[in-house]
């Protein structure tokens, strides 16, 4: 099949445009982030002392209980609420621009994939592309469903913006058609799973990172003083990662699945401890621990947290070093 | 439960044993304990994937071994160059299988107890739950306790009369959570099993056949190259059948990146052996042969240079040796083609004047100056850079030598020695100082076969699947409760004939069972629109 040179240029374009976009939608959240503080800790002291008069005054809890979901207490200093809705507007803008930059990461790949009249994910390229996109899709569905951590999406796009560029520079390699061995219908399956699964455990992955930084904080204020004030509580964090691994782990398990069956028709065997096998193996009981640490008492909180961030060290470990240091059967995937 | 301080209780050995064991197993079954294996098999399974493993490349590990000296010989003792198979790793698992079993026995009388089980009563106070709602509805209670019972259909539900007309209905939903949870760890066990008995009956055997409708028999391990047998196999139980490669296309983009390998290949097998039926099949990389429960697969594919010999007394020999590719990209290959003199029938002679064609063959020939390389692996201009060497090939010494190479040890004693050095294309020749000639002749290509045999993948498919189905129901199904109470209105409410409580409890994540509750109270709470 020959490859379409314009379209992959198109892709190239797209895929620059996409990352340069982020970046400014980081420095966006970035603002929303740091200015956002000091109206969001304003507001928080607020509710408190005002959650405090109505327990004391009234006794009735239910109504207490509903006081601390409204968003915005009423009795705000007018600066407070001008520096909020500042903080919100760049937030506001970010995710426009953050929708923007997803729907060019989307056409690059697209793009791509008519270029070579094949599924765009033959090579680390490739795949860091559409894993990239996956965890930005991941976290427009988790700003959806919690809004209020809008801010926080500079902590998702740091590793974002940076796999997209070490892909577009040191991982890069013009489009071109696949090897014999990868052309199979398994490619769109299994490489699909792997990379919807790993794309989704970055999300978990940094929201277990942050709430370390906050557990840190926690139990001792003075340390990462700055950057927690800006966190959500470890609740919130807890939630959003156990959420979405819960729903990436299955799909991470159908893909190894699918990998293994792939592997009984091209290599003759459907388990030979390929070190990639090992390590998405490796990967697999980690976040296995991960869901068995949330329901085991005294694992859950903290070391449950510590697991999932491993978990994820252990996905980016398979990308990077098995595929470019050691030598197995899916090194073809690679540069 | 110390029953040690009991009245009549001694502590005699069987007992304290009992006790031991007692403790033992109930250690080995916490959460704790599993988590903790857990851990360390996700640890264990690490080095195999850092260092080279015996399995998948013994030079490699022998080369490593080699390189790290003390270290190497240290890691070797023990096991990391057999990771899977090592005592260690074992242990970890088997202890960890034991821990499952140990929590899935107790759990599973568990489940069948609560799938009989009648939801629980309902609470007195509604209020107290995570998620309540009331209000007064004037239609009666009978219809609100109607409406509830065809709303939470599919529910498992149970109603109390409470006295003083307040009555309520408790419902409960997602048993599934629990039956996939348990189907999974099951279908863990059974695919660990179904895997450990393919180790045992499994075999896999590699050999090259020459693409010119040369034939391969799996008729024993001899027939093989090399041969990796289970544990119980000894080479009597291969399944009969036949393969005989006719030929073999790869398709090449201009650049020279493959595209497409295929060997048009017949086999004979079951029936047809008899009856000498041959049947033909176009074998591709993803797209193996599978027969009578054996499974042949193209694995690689090369060149063999046809070298002719012409002696001094005027007799030919032609050799068609399978030569290996040294580059995959490039497929230049390196070999040796062995020739025994002809007429002389004395060994002692016969050995001094051996002959051997030794060195690289390209598809795509490149010359830099004199030396040899390859341009692509399309086959083109096929050339070899040979060394003839003449003497003892080492071939009677009783050791086994590579079908690739000579026996470098022979040059070494001075047995054999070089005698020419020449790059030859297509159809050329060189004469040898006593008058041999030896021309190229022309060039054959071979294909790599493996084939295979695991009866229980089949099996392990199966569990595999289960376990992912499992795993999906135990982690998306939520299991939640819901309970609803009527009581007649006494008279302070305005316009209400019955005051419905509903209350509700997810008793595994909360998240996301909040909506589901609410439209749930909605509905029971707004009788009077809906029926109206």
């Amino acid at each position: 099949m020959p490859i379409d040179e314009t379209l992959s240029r198109f892709s190239d374009w797209s895929y620059n445009t996409a990352t340069l976009i982020y970046v400014v939608a980081m420095m966006f959240f970035a603002v929303e982030q740091s200015f956002g503080r000091v109206g969001r800790l304003r507001a928080e002291r607020t509710a408190v002392r005002r959650r405090e008069l109505v327990g004391a005054s009234v006794g009735g809890s239910a109504e207490a209980a509903e006081g601390t979901d409204t968003p915005e207490p009423p009795s705000l200093t007018p600066s407070a609420k001008k520096s909020i809705a500042r903080a919100a507007r760049f937030g506001r803008m970010g995710v426009s621009l953050l929708v923007l930059g997803g729907l060019l990461h989307l056409s690059a790949l697209v793009l791509r994939g008519l270029a070579t009249s094949r599924v765009p994910w033959g090579n680390m390229y490739e795949y860091i592309m559409a894993v990239c996109l996956m965890a930005v899709i991941t976290w427009l569905v988790v700003l959806r469903k919690y809004p209020s951590v809008r801010h926080l999406s500079v902590f998702v796009l740091l590793p974002v913006v940076i796999l997209l560029f070490l892909g577009g520079t040191a991982l890069y390699v013009t489009a071109a058609p696949v090897q014999p061995a990868l052309q199979s219908y398994w490619l769109a399956i299994h490489v699909t799973a792997a990379i919807v699964a790993s794309g989704m455990f970055l999300v978990p992955g940094v929201a277990s990172m942050l709430y370390l930084v906050r557990d840190a904080h926690e139990a001792n204020p003075a340390r990462f003083a700055k950057l927690s004030g800006h966190l959500p509580g470890r609740e919130v964090l807890d939630r959003i990662s156990y959420r979405t691994t819960v729903l990436a782990f299955p799909i991470y398990t159908f893909g190894v699945l699918c990998g293994a069956i792939w592997a009984e028709a091209a290599w003759g065997r459907f388990w030979g401890w390929d070190p990639k096998e090992t390590v998405a193996f490796v990967a697999w009981v980690v976040y296995a621990c991960y869901l068995h640490a949330r329901a085991t008492a005294g694992w859950r909180g903290k070391p449950a947290a510590w697991v999932n961030v491993a978990g994820f060290a252990v996905i980016i470990f398979n990308l990077f070093f098995i595929n470019l240091v050691t030598a197995g059967l899916h090194s073809y995937a690679g540069v | 439960m110390t029953s040690e301080d009991g009245p009549g209780y001694r502590s005699t050995p069987p007992r304290r044993a009992l006790a031991l064991a007692r403790n033992t197993w109930r250690g080995l079954t916490s959460m704790r304990t599993a988590l903790i294996l857990l851990f360390l098999l996700a640890v264990a399974a690490m080095p195999g994937a850092m260092l080279p493993q015996r399995s998948l490349n013994e030079p490699k590990v022998q080369q490593y071994i080699s390189q790290h000296g003390w270290w190497g010989e240290l890691l070797d003792q023990l096991g990391f160059f057999t990771v899977y198979s090592s005592v260690w790793f074992s242990a970890i698992y088997l202890l960890l299988m034991v821990s499952l079993v140990g929590c899935l026995v107790p759990r599973s009388v568990e489940y069948l107890r609560s799938m009989r089980a009648r939801p629980v009563l309902t609470p007195r106070n509604l209020a107290r739950l995570p998620h309540h709602a009331g209000g007064t509805v004037t239609s009666s209670a009978d219809d609100v306790l109607a409406a509830a019972r065809s709303r939470l259909r599919g529910w498992r539900k149970t109603e109390h009369d409470e006295g003083d007309g307040r009555r309520s209905i408790s419902a409960e939903k997602g048993y599934l959570r629990e039956t996939g949870n348990l189907i999974f760890h099951f279908a863990i066990l059974a695919l660990i099993i179904s895997f450990a008995l393919g180790k045992m009956y499994t075999y896999e055997g590699q050999v090259i056949v020459h693409a010119d409708g040369s034939q391969f028999c799996n008729s024993g391990i001899y027939a093989y190259d090399s041969f990796q047998p289970g544990l119980r196999i000894d080479g009597t139980e291969l399944t009969p059948f036949c393969v005989k490669v006719n030929h073999f296309t790869p398709t090449y983009t201009p650049l020279g990146q493959p595209l497409r390998y295929t060997a048009d290949i017949e086999y004979s097998s079951g029936a047809d052996l008899t009856s000498g039926t041959w049947r033909p099949y176009q074998l591709e990389v993803n797209e193996p042969l599978r027969t009578v429960g054996d499974r042949v697969y193209l694995l690689g594919h090369g060149f063999s240079p046809v070298f002719t010999v012409t002696f001094p007394n005027g007799e030919t020999r032609t050799q068609t040796t399978q030569w290996q590719p040294v580059d995959p990209t490039t497929l230049l290959s390196s070999g040796a083609t062995k020739f025994d003199p002809p007429g002389i029938s004395d060994p002692e002679k016969r050995r001094n004047k051996q002959l051997a064609v030794t060195g690289l063959f390209a598809p795509t020939a490149a010359f830099s100056g004199k030396i040899l390389t390859s341009a692509g692996p399309v086959l083109t201009q096929p050339a070899v850079a040979v060394d003839i060497m003449r003497g003892d090939l080492g071939l009677d010494s009783g050791r086994g030598q590579s079908i690739f190479s000579i026996d470098r040890s022979m040059v070494a004693k001075g047995a054999l020695e070089r005698v020419e050095r020449e790059n030859l294309r297509l159809g050329q020749s060189v004469t040898l100082d006593d008058g041999t000639k030896v021309r190229f002749d022309g060039v054959q290509r071979w294909v790599s076969l493996q084939v295979s045999h695991d009866p229980t993948q089949v099996w392990v498919l199966g569990f595999a699947v289960s376990m992912l189905v499992g795993l999906v129901l135990s982690l998306l199904v939520k299991r939640r409760r819901v309970w609803v109470r009527v009581a007649p209105a006494t008279g302070g409410e305005a316009g209400g004939r019955t005051v419905v409580e509903v209350g509700g409890l997810a008793r595994t994540d909360q998240a996301g069972y909040g909506d589901e509750f609410e439209n749930t109270a909605a509905d029971l709470l707004d009788q009077d629109t809906r029926s109206s």
